[in-house]
Formats: structure tokens, C-alpha cells, sequence
């Protein structure tokens, strides 16, 4: 990690390849969440989705 | 009277901010105790296999799924409230807070997030009594065990092993929505193998739990008695782990593994206490630590697999 001049924080290659691999298993983690709260309403719901008047 | 600050406020007494995160995604899991929650996993499938039917296989999965986030998420929280007694413990100083990969409060917000989350996500899906059953088991393990018991008494892991020993419980409630005889027993027989298995261990790593102050039994009573009390749960074990082949929960080859395995545990917990010098000794407690594994692995996957097959329990009548 270095220190430019006007204060901020400039990452290393490794730290940037590591934040690059958590933002993949984040990503990874929400999608994963998604499709089971998906599955989730589905199962639950069950044959009773198709108990409505057409 | 004046409200302005007389004196600069000395800034640099304040704490430095942590730098960037040098986390990587292998020491998130690695904060989850990937191998405690491999026998969570099991003991919560073989409570859900033995259930009666009462959850589609899909939510099924997805309430195992909330059990091992839970309690993976119960193990954040122990490395981030133990850090500084992982740190001198070399079997624990590589973890990745006491190691600096991970900070703190990275620990804490993780293993918060995950707690919450599989509590509430375990309650859509399954039931509330379940997830109170998780949150129960995670406050536990946390506050009772880690923050509490640890560091306070011998008998830290002998109480606090019922985190532990919960799982199977939380699954059978996950699919029946009630709690039972047979998922009680399962809770008995890993709250009973607890003390010796980590018994056995503390002989080995005696020193380490020593010089990190944790009162363990081999710590505070020392090892002529932590050997005493592991035969003694050892001949306690046995017998439980026998029952329930006699509470219609187990089959013949349930009953011949438990009966074997249980004798087989009580034979090396009394080589544990009759060497007790040097290398023999450490190799009888290694051997004990090893086995206790392997027993305990083998009644569950008897169970299970007697289960998933639709094999008959043991018929006395």
C-alpha cells in the first residue's frame, strides 16, 4: 500500500486482486440468495398456485 | 466561559484506521470452521432423515443449508471474541484474526450477518421453532461458552458442548416442527462424546492451552484426572450410543456399529488412563482424539444410511 500525494490510498496489485475475489463471492453469495428465495416461493406456494378462478 | 477548545485536539492519540482489507475469500471461510461445521451437517441431516416427512426435500436442503451458515457463522464470532488467546496458542495462531488477515470488526460484522440471516431465512423456510432452536444453539456458543465458560471453568467444554451437540435436534425440528425423545438421545450422545474427544486433544496440546490461561481440565485438575474423567464419559458413551437402537431410532446395523464402536472407545479411553508417561501416553491420547472422530462419524452415517435406505429399526416386542 502507498500513499499518493493528495492523501488517498493507491492498493497493491495483490490487494487489488483480492478485493476483486471477494467481490466475486459476494456477487456469488447474492445470486445464490436470489435463486433460493426463488426456490423458496416456489416450493412454498406449491400445486396452490394453480388453485385460482380463471 | 468560552465553548472553544483551549488546547489542539491531539489527533494523533487517536487510533489509526485499519488499512485495506488484505482478506482473502479463502479466510471468510476459514472463519466459518469448515471442519466443525462438516459434523454439523452431518448431525443435522441425520435429525432431518429421521424425522417424520413434513418438509418438501428442496426446503429441506435449504433449512441444512441455514443450520451450517449458522453455524459457521457461531464460529466467526468465537475467532473474533478469541483472538487474542488464539494468538499465542500455536494450534489457533494462524487463524486469520490472530493472524492480522482478517480484523476484527470484519470478524464480528460477518459472523452478525450470517447469524442473522440463517436465523431468519431458517424461520421462512422451515419454522420459528427451528430457528429459535439455531438461535439458541449460536447464543450459546457464543455467549455462554465462548465469552463466558471458557475462560472461567474446566468444565467450559463439558456445558458448552451442547452448542455442539444441537444440530440434530434443530434438523429434526426444521422437518416436524416439534422436538422429540429420539432427537433428544442424538443431542445426548454428542453432548457425552464431546468432553473426552477434546479431552484427548487438551493432553496433547496441554501446554498451549496453558500458556494461553484457558482452564482446561488438563490445565487446572492435570492429566492423571482429565484421564480419570475421559473413562468415565467414555463408560457413559458407550451405553448411549447404543440407545437408540432401543427407542425404535436405530437398525441392526446401527446396534452392531454403536455396540462395537462403544467398546472400542471405552478400550482406548483405558489405554488413555493407563499410560500416562511420555510417548506412549501422548500416542494413546492421539489415538483416542482420532477414534473419537471416526465414532462418532460411524453413527451417524449408520443412522443415515439406514434411514435413506428404509431400513427397519430394531424390533424388541
Amino acid at each position: 500500500m502507498t500513499e499518493p500525494e493528495d492523501g488517498g490510498v493507491v492498493l497493491t496489485p495483490e490487494q487489488k486482486r483480492q478485493r476483486n475475489r471477494r467481490n466475486v463471492a459476494l456477487a456469488l453469495a447474492l445470486g445464490s440468495l436470489v435463486v433460493i428465495f426463488w426456490l423458496v416461493t416456489v416450493f412454498k406456494l406449491g400445486g396452490a398456485v394453480l388453485n385460482r378462478p380463471l | 466561559m468560552s465553548f472553544a477548545h483551549d488546547e489542539p485536539i491531539e489527533t494523533g492519540a487517536l487510533p489509526a484506521l485499519p488499512g485495506p482489507s488484505l482478506a482473502g475469500v479463502e479466510d471468510y471461510l476459514a472463519l466459518l470452521k469448515p471442519r466443525v461445521m462438516s459434523l454439523v451437517v452431518l448431525s443435522a441431516l441425520v435429525g432431518m432423515v429421521a424425522a417424520p416427512e413434513g418438509l418438501h426435500p428442496v426446503l429441506g436442503a435449504i433449512s441444512l443449508l441455514c443450520i451450517a451458515i449458522g453455524a459457521g457463522a457461531s464460529g466467526a464470532l468465537n475467532m473474533w471474541w478469541d483472538a487474542d488467546i488464539d494468538a499465542v496458542m500455536a494450534r489457533t495462531a494462524t487463524r486469520p484474526v490472530p493472524a492480522g488477515r482478517v480484523q476484527p470488526g470484519e470478524a464480528l460484522a460477518f459472523g452478525m450477518t450470517l447469524s442473522v440471516g440463517s436465523v431468519l431465512t431458517l424461520g421462512l423456510v422451515a419454522n420459528w421453532l427451528a430457528a429459535g432452536l439455531l438461535a439458541f444453539t449460536i447464543f450459546f456458543y457464543v455467549v455462554v461458552y465462548t465469552m463466558w465458560l471458557k475462560r472461567w471453568t474446566p468444565q467450559n467444554i463439558v456445558i458448552g458442548g451442547l452448542a455442539g451437540a444441537m444440530p440434530p435436534m434443530v434438523g429434526w425440528a426444521a422437518m416436524a416442527n416439534a422436538v422429540s425423545l429420539e432427537s433428544a438421545l442424538l443431542v445426548a450422545i454428542i453432548f457425552m462424546w464431546t468432553p473426552p474427544h477434546f479431552w484427548a486433544l487438551c493432553l496433547i496440546k496441554s501446554d498451549d492451552y496453558a500458556r494461553a490461561g484457558v482452564p482446561m481440565l488438563t490445565v487446572v485438575a492435570g492429566p492423571d484426572e482429565t484421564r480419570r474423567q475421559i473413562l468415565l464419559y467414555a463408560l457413559a458413551l458407550a451405553p448411549l450410543g447404543v440407545a437408540p437402537a432401543f427407542i425404535g431410532l436405530g437398525g441392526w446395523a446401527y446396534l452392531a456399529i454403536s455396540t462395537a464402536g462403544g467398546l472400542a472407545f471405552v478400550a482406548h479411553a483405558v489405554a488413555v488412563y493407563r499410560r500416562r508417561e511420555g510417548e506412549p501416553a501422548r500416542k494413546a491420547a492421539g489415538r483416542l482424539f482420532g477414534f473419537s472422530l471416526i465414532y462418532l462419524f460411524a453413527l451417524l452415517t449408520a443412522l443415515l444410511f439406514e434411514k435413506l435406505a428404509g431400513l427397519p429399526a430394531v424390533s424388541w416386542a
